[in-house]
């Protein structure tokens, strides 16, 4: 209730204003998502917490996971997390930790998990690069061709689109192995060595991708290519090609833009299993290590890192959402 | 539109009855496995190993020389029950959490609602595996990390719904009458958000066979020897440069399952889309 004077007293401040409105609401949207980012961070990082108080079994036997143990090592602990102290200052203290960027140290490994983080962040940073760029530009292919060319290419297109969202991800990879690398020998089986290291795993993340957005900028273009300004466009004598690169794929983009989510998601979990079948190193290769060898400072630190890369996607593409449509702007 | 659509999927009784008819075969894989194949899935035989498809095996043999088609058959128990089970779990607290939080006062409904809000923003793989990461590995940790994943698709959907209906006549009439809010919650407003489950549900249990074969693929589901999909092509990955047989196989079988699911789900909402 009190909002409502207050947003009719902004909208007379802009009527004689003019332009002021326009930016206020901009300021204010960009400064509504930050904050909401923020918050879903902080959320995300007391899940975590949570997960590791919640969880069966010693708190410390927990951190020391599978990894030396010694008194000297527990104490150390004991010290680190601060568990001799009251549970809402361990909070506030691992809150406090991270703030200042500090992941905690992993008992396993003997080293920070900032350090493990860094250095393995490049190939894994390197590898959904690559895959999303295969997979969008896969995806405008196939959205351009099959886009209002009758019903064999359309079956075809959906039928791809069923094919990637049934195939678990890790089969892709596979068969890209089992034909370009053993059977043909035209790329190396593991390792990271060299951009002909990358290509089958780029293929494998990007494939999956490609048929989902393929079929979702397909569905866009047809309903954009059915609009006045198509028929407008085709009026003035533009060919449909030219129609369709340089006005109607803008308008697909939108609901695409809305599925940066699920790609996002796609890409992260998708590069754990793409790095252990290819051997790759990597975040991924790291998270299944401190999986299998219960190492929870590392775990806990990669489900954050994730968090923030996929907020921080988010948020800027919901920005993003507000250039490429501005009738969401105002 | 309409038009567009249907063209994109060509009705016709190919297109619902041959995904139906492969998930019978599927149920009847995981109930009665015996009556699809006689071959043991865990019987080894090092002097038949990596034999290619044919004669005796029409699947061919795996690295230990136990029998490929045996081992997809009876996988289908493994693969699909933890697809189930997890679906399962998730549906029932999914439709629980949503009806309670469009039901409460504001502030726990916003809790709520930011909750699955977050659960969603981690990749459903690696919040399975900070799941793992603390259970352990093992079939029912991998269906409770897959479940938790998956609790925000329905909780999200049954939320909206219960806006929708906890204002609608029937149920303005119900309070009117003086019945008691659990009655009116457990005959009114529950039986009528569950409308969009069956097709999420459909679809979602593919999703789920799909993340327990990569959970498995990574070691963390049935632990060797049982045949489970994911297993087998986590195994069989070692032998492809000899055998393409051991891990084409149970790679068709997860990609057939989880298609048909997903066309079967499709076509439902079709249908239910349709008739309001």
């Amino acid at each position: 209730m009190t909002a409502r004077p207050a947003a009719l007293l902004e909208e007379a401040r802009s009527d004689v204003t003019g332009a002021g409105r326009p930016k206020a609401g901009l300021v204010g949207a960009v400064g509504r998502r930050l904050g909401a980012g923020v918050a879903v961070l902080w959320a995300a990082a007391t899940a975590a917490y949570l997960a590791l108080l919640l969880a069966p079994g010693d708190t410390v036997d927990i951190l020391v996971g599978d990894g030396p143990d010694t008194p000297e090592i527990r104490a150390r602990i004991v010290a680190e997390w601060g568990l001799d102290r009251p549970e809402v200052v361990q909070y506030l203290s691992y809150l406090w930790r991270l703030l200042h960027g500090d992941l905690g140290r992993s008992y396993q490994l003997q080293r920070g998990v900032g350090e493990i983080l860094a250095t393995q962040a490049g190939p894994t940073a390197q590898l959904t690069l690559a895959a999303a760029g295969t997979g969008v530009a896969l995806a405008g292919i196939i959205a351009v061709v099959t886009a209002g060319r009758g019903r064999w290419s359309r079956g075809a297109a959906s039928a791809a689109e069923l094919v990637s969202v049934s195939v678990p991800p890790f089969l892709i990879g596979i068969l890209l192995l089992s034909v370009f690398s053993f059977t043909l020998g035209w790329f190396p089986v593991s390792g990271a060595e060299g951009p002909r290291a990358l290509v089958l795993p780029a293929l494998a993340l990007g494939l999956p991708i490609a048929g989902v957005l393929g079929q979702v900028l397909r569905g866009g273009l047809e309903r954009a290519l059915e609009q006045p300004f198509a028929v407008t466009a085709r009026a003035r004598g533009l060919t449909e090609r030219s129609l369709v690169v340089r006005h109607a794929l803008r308008h697909a983009l939108i609901p695409a833009v809305t599925l940066a989510g699920w790609l996002t998601g796609a890409l992260l979990g998708g590069a754990v299993i793409t790095e252990v079948l290819f051997g790759r190193p990597g975040l991924g290769q790291v998270a299944m290590q401190a999986v299998t060898g219960r190492d929870m400072p590392v775990v806990m630190a990669v489900v954050l890192l994730s968090a923030v890369v996929y907020v921080t996607i988010s948020t800027l593409l919901d920005l993003a959402y507000r250039a490429i449509d501005p009738r969401i702007r105002g | 539109m309409a038009v567009h659509e249907a063209a994109a999927y060509p009705s016709g009784i190919l297109r619902l009855f041959l995904p139906v008819g492969v998930l019978l075969v599927l149920a009847l894989a995981v109930a009665v496995p015996g009556l699809l194949t006689a071959a043991d899935p865990l019987a080894a035989d090092p002097l038949n190993a990596l034999a290619p498809p044919g004669g005796g095996h029409w699947f061919g043999t795996d690295h230990l020389g136990r029998d490929v088609l045996a081992r997809v058959v009876h996988g289908a128990r493994h693969s699909i029950s933890i697809g189930v089970a997890a679906t399962v779990l998730a549906v029932t607290s999914g439709v629980l959490l949503g009806l309670a939080a469009g039901l409460s006062p504001k502030w726990l409904d916003e809790a709520l609602a930011r909750s699955f809000d977050v659960l969603s923003t981690l990749p459903e793989l690696l919040l399975a595996l900070l799941i793992v990461a603390i259970t352990g590995p093992g079939t029912g940790n991998v269906i409770f990390a897959i479940a938790v994943a998956q609790i925000p698709n329905y909780a999200r959907v049954i939320r909206a719904q219960t806006f929708v209906v906890r204002r609608s006549g029937y149920v303005e009439q119900a309070v009117t009458f003086g019945r008691s809010r659990t009655a009116i919650t457990a005959g009114h407003v529950l039986p009528n958000v569950l409308g969009p489950i069956p097709v999420l549900a459909t679809i979602g249990l593919g999703q789920a066979v799909i993340a327990s074969s990569g959970l498995s693929f990574l070691g963390m589901g049935p632990q060797p020897p049982a045949a489970e999909w994911g297993a087998m092509l986590s195994e069989a990955r070692n032998y492809l440069r000899v055998a393409w047989w051991e891990a084409v196989f149970p790679g068709i079988a997860i990609t057939l399952t989880v298609a048909c699911l997903t066309v079967v789900g499709r076509r439902l909402q079709r249908r239910i889309e349709g008739r309001t």
